[in-house]
C-alpha cells in the first residue's frame, strides 16, 4: 500500500500502525491510520468508555521564540482575536487565525511556556501558517515548525489514571492546562485537551522517543489504538469544528458560533485581522449559523447535503455528517438561516433523493466531559 | 440445476439459481467499507441495468455505491438490513445479503468472474 504513495510522509509510529493492522490512507499528505481492525465504532466507544491513543503526528507544532513571552503575546494578537496577552504561563487557548474579511484560515491551540509560545495548528494548513507567521512575526521573533516532535493524544476517562501510572501526577492540572513532565523517564511535554469531548492529554514528544512511548502506552490493558475514523465521529458528537469543512476561509467565528474566542478587550480596541467584518457580525448578527442537526432514521447526511425548510426551500447546507455512535442516529453540522437557527426547530435534510426530518440541536451533541478543578 | 456465484469488479456477488440472482457485496468490500450504518436498498419491482447503480452503503466514513451485477427486476430486498446494517459487516455472503433480482439476460454472466478468478483480482488489488 504504502509503495502507492511514495509522496506521503510518514509519522514515527508508521511501522507500529501497520504492525497493528491499520488501514492507512492519505491525509493532508501523510499516509495515516484511518482505523485499525477494531473498527471506527469500537474504536468509538472504546474512547468514551476507557482510553484510545491516537497519532496525530501530522499536525503542525510551531514554537514563537526569541523575545519575552509578553512582547510575543502582543505580535501573536496582530493575526490572532483573542487575549493572548492574559494568558498565564502552563495555560493554552483555542484561537482563529482571521483573514481582512474575517474568515477563518485555520484554528489553532495558543500555549503560553513561560519563555515562548507553543502553537498547535492543523495537519492540511500547517505549510500555509508557519510561512504567514513567518511573514508577519518573523522579522521581530524565531518561528519554528517543530520537525523533529510527534503528537500523541490520549483521550478518555481512564487517561489521567494511565498517566500517572507512567510516574506523571496531574491531577491539579485542569483542561487546558499544560506542562512538562517525564513519562516512564521521557521528557515530554503535555496538554490537558483533545478533539473528543473527553478528558485526555496531548503529548508532544521527541520522535525518537515516540514509538517507545506509544508501546508503554499501548501495554495498558485498557489502552487501545484509534484511528482517524474514531476521531471525526467522536469530534462531531463534540460539536468540535473542522477546518476546511465546518469553518473555513470563508466563515466568520461569529457564524461558527465562535465568538468566545474574540475577548472582550480585543473587541474594544478592535484592529484585528477582519475585525470590522466581525465587530459588525457581533453587533448585527449574521445570515447564517453553524447548528447541529439530529436526522431522524438511520441514513447519515454528509458534507454538502441540501438543508431544507416545509416548503422545500434551500435554507442552508450540511458541512459535516456521520452516524454518532453514542446516540446510535445520524448527526451532522452546518450553516443554515438565522431564522431557522433555534434548537428545536424542525428543517428538512436532503440526501440523495430522500428527505429526512432534522431537528437542530444544542452543541455538543454528547456532553463534554472535561476536567475542571 | 446447481447454484453458481459469480463475482464483479466493484465486488459485488451474486448467486444465480435459475433465473434468480441474490446479491451482496464482498468480504473484501465490507473490509474496505468499515462499520456499514446504512443500506439504501431499491424497491421491489424496480428494474437495474448491469454496472449501474442499484443500492448505497453508508459506512461512518461514507456512502458507497453498489452497482448492479446484472440486468433484471428487482424481485425481494432484505428488509433485516434495515435493522441490522451490520449483517453486511458480519455476514456479508450470507445473512448480509441485499437483493434477489429476476435475471433478464443471463448472458451477462459471462462477462462476471468465478471464484479462483475474483479472488486473484482482489490479491493485485493490496
Amino acid at each position: 500500500m504504502s509503495s502507492l504513495h511514495p509522496e506521503l510522509q510518514r509519522t514515527a509510529l508508521y511501522q507500529l500502525h501497520m504492525e497493528l493492522g491499520a488501514k492507512m490512507v492519505p491525509f493532508a499528505g501523510y499516509l495515516m491510520p484511518v482505523q485499525y481492525p477494531a473498527g471506527i465504532i469500537a474504536e468509538h466507544h472504546h474512547t468514551r468508555n476507557k482510553a484510545s491513543l491516537f497519532d496525530v503526528s501530522h499536525m503542525g507544532q510551531i514554537k514563537i521564540s526569541g523575545k519575552p513571552v509578553v512582547q510575543l503575546a502582543r505580535l501573536l494578537e496582530k493575526i490572532v482575536p483573542s487575549d493572548i496577552s492574559a494568558l498565564q504561563v502552563g495555560r493554552q487557548r483555542y484561537s482563529v487565525f482571521t483573514n481582512g474579511q474575517g474568515g477563518i484560515e485555520d484554528d489553532l491551540i495558543v500555549a503560553n511556556l513561560g519563555d515562548n509560545l507553543y502553537l498547535v495548528v492543523n495537519a492540511a494548513n500547517k505549510h500555509a501558517d508557519y510561512e504567514m507567521l513567518q511573514k508577519k512575526l518573523g522579522v521581530d521573533c524565531q518561528v519554528t515548525m517543530l520537525q523533529n516532535m510527534s503528537l500523541l493524544a490520549l483521550q478518555g476517562p481512564i487517561a489521567a489514571d494511565i498517566l500517572q501510572r507512567l510516574g506523571a501526577d496531574l491531577r491539579h492540572l485542569p483542561f487546558m492546562g499544560c506542562q512538562h513532565v517525564e513519562l516512564a523517564s521521557i521528557p515530554c511535554f503535555v496538554a490537558r485537551s483533545g478533539y473528543t469531548g473527553e478528558d485526555g492529554f496531548e503529548i508532544s514528544v521527541a520522535n525518537k522517543s515516540a514509538l517507545t512511548l506509544a508501546k508503554l502506552l499501548l501495554n495498558f490493558e485498557h489502552i487501545k489504538p484509534a484511528g482517524l475514523g474514531a476521531r471525526d465521529t467522536l469530534r462531531l458528537e463534540a460539536g468540535l469544528c473542522l477546518h476546511g469543512q465546518d469553518i473555513t476561509s470563508l466563515t466568520t467565528p461569529v457564524q461558527a458560533g465562535l465568538e468566545w474566542v474574540i475577548s472582550k478587550n480585543r473587541r474594544q480596541a478592535q484592529g484585528f485581522q477582519g475585525s470590522s467584518v466581525i465587530l459588525e457580525q457581533l453587533t448585527k448578527g449574521t445570515l447564517d449559523k453553524l447548528v447541529g442537526l439530529r436526522l431522524s432514521g438511520r441514513l447519515p447526511a454528509r458534507q454538502g447535503s441540501p438543508v431544507l425548510d416545509q416548503q422545500g426551500q434551500i435554507i442552508g447546507t450540511v458541512t459535516s455528517g456521520t452516524f454518532s455512535p453514542t446516540l446510535e442516529q445520524p448527526i451532522a453540522l452546518g450553516y443554515i438561516n438565522q431564522a431557522f437557527s433555534k434548537p428545536d426547530q424542525e428543517v428538512i435534510v436532503q440526501v440523495r433523493d430522500q428527505k429526512i426530518t432534522a431537528i437542530v440541536t444544542k452543541l455538543p451533541f454528547v456532553s463534554h466531559r472535561y476536567y475542571r478543578i | 440445476m446447481a447454484k453458481k456465484t459469480y463475482y464483479t469488479i466493484e465486488h459485488e456477488w451474486i448467486e444465480v439459481e435459475q433465473d434468480i440472482g441474490t446479491v451482496g457485496i464482498t468480504d473484501y468490500a465490507q473490509k474496505q467499507l468499515g462499520d456499514v450504518v446504512f443500506v439504501e436498498l431499491p424497491s421491489v419491482g424496480k428494474k437495474v441495468i448491469q454496472g449501474k447503480d442499484m443500492a448505497v452503503v453508508e459506512s461512518v466514513k461514507a456512502a458507497s455505491e453498489v452497482y448492479a451485477p446484472v440486468t433484471g427486476e428487482v424481485t425481494a430486498i432484505n428488509q433485516d438490513l434495515s435493522k441490522q446494517p451490520d449483517q453486511v459487516n458480519k455476514d456479508p455472503t450470507g445473512k448480509g445479503w441485499f437483493v434477489k433480482l429476476r435475471l433478464s439476460n443471463p448472458t451477462e454472466l459471462s462477462k462476471l468472474m468465478d471464484l479462483a478468478a475474483y479472488q486473484k483480482f482482489i490479491k493485485g488489488l493490496s
